[in-house]
């Protein structure tokens, strides 16, 4: 099982979201952003959270056109796995691989803070590890996580059972509470919240560690 | 040659940004204020030739996130 985690500069979770793929048991390898294809052989694509490029532009809007994000895009068509906390949920609705963008928060402020989720979808393999309707405590840190997506869009998704976590208080104005929203095959997940940063007891939690978990075991079974 | 692209967030798209500068003027006494909204002007130094359809791609492609923002371009 192998893991590439994309890193451009001004991320700062991608350290992070290694160790918590080899957490898993991925063999994880670090892909800089200037890098037009992935490595031999990959599984599972994390595109990590920080602020690529500054947040220049739009967050995310300019790592979403990096050369790596062809080849991110390309691995995504194929069927392949692509997990994206944080700037990478960012990173993934500005490359068009999954629906709505994400604006300031409501509020204004950044926030920067542990927050309950509700599991509402168990059927991908990153939700599988859970059960439904449970409520996990995942940190956020973010400013621009208020998730929008026009109503027809969010009919869809909803109907398609494409949002697999909500915030049980919703922090940053996020529509429908909406935390995380799944691509229409299953195996892309973009979320505001960071489970690789709470696979660990020493972190002040291990919610997220299902998560990567449940992919590991996805790919096992494979 | 130059193009200069407003780029704004779409009606209906709240702008919390936008929001804030409105309290703060209305806080100001500023009480004739009903709306801000708060966007980005980019501007475009041209190679000469550079046709507006050429701009539009730039915004299409990059400039914009036209999920949530309408740009305008004058050239």
């Amino acid at each position: 099982m192998k893991a590439a985690v994309l890193v451009f500069p001004g991320s700062n979770c991608d350290r992070d979201l290694a160790v918590a793929f080899r957490a898993a048991g991925f063999v994880t390898e670090m892909v800089w952003h200037k890098e037009t294809a992935l490595p031999e052989g990959v599984d599972v694509v994390g595109v990590p959270g920080g602020f690529s490029y500054g947040d220049y532009l739009r967050c995310g809007a300019i790592a979403a056109r990096s050369p790596i994000a062809r080849a991110l895009v390309a691995h995504a068509e194929r069927g392949g796995y692509v997990f994206a906390p944080c700037n990478g949920f960012q990173i993934l609705c500005e490359a068009g691989l999954l629906p709505g963008a994400l604006l300031r928060n409501a509020g204004l402020k950044y926030i920067c803070r542990t927050v309950p989720l509700r599991v509402e979808e168990t059927e991908s393999a990153f939700t599988a590890g859970y059960a439904r309707n449970q409520v996990i405590d995942i940190p956020i840190a973010h400013h621009d996580g208020n998730y929008t997506v026009d109503d027809e869009t969010l009919r869809r998704l909803n109907a398609e059972g494409r949002i697999p976590f909500r915030y049980v208080a919703t922090p940053n104005g996020a529509k429908d509470g909406i935390a995380g929203v799944l691509s229409k095959n299953r195996r892309v997940l973009g979320m505001m919240p960071h489970p690789e940063r709470a696979i660990d007891p020493l972190q002040g939690g291990s919610d997220g560690a299902a998560l990567f978990r449940g992919l590991a075991q996805a790919l096992v079974a494979a | 040659m130059k193009a200069k692209v407003t780029v704004m967030l779409k009606d209906g798209v709240l702008d919390p940004p936008g929001e804030a500068v409105r309290h703060a003027l209305g806080a100001m006494g500023f009480d004739e204020v009903e709306g801000v909204r708060q966007g980005k002007l980019i501007e475009l130094d041209l190679a000469k030739g550079t046709t507006e359809a050429d701009v539009i791609a730039m915004c299409e492609k990059l400039l914009a996130n036209t999920v949530i923002e309408s740009y305008r371009i004058e050239m």
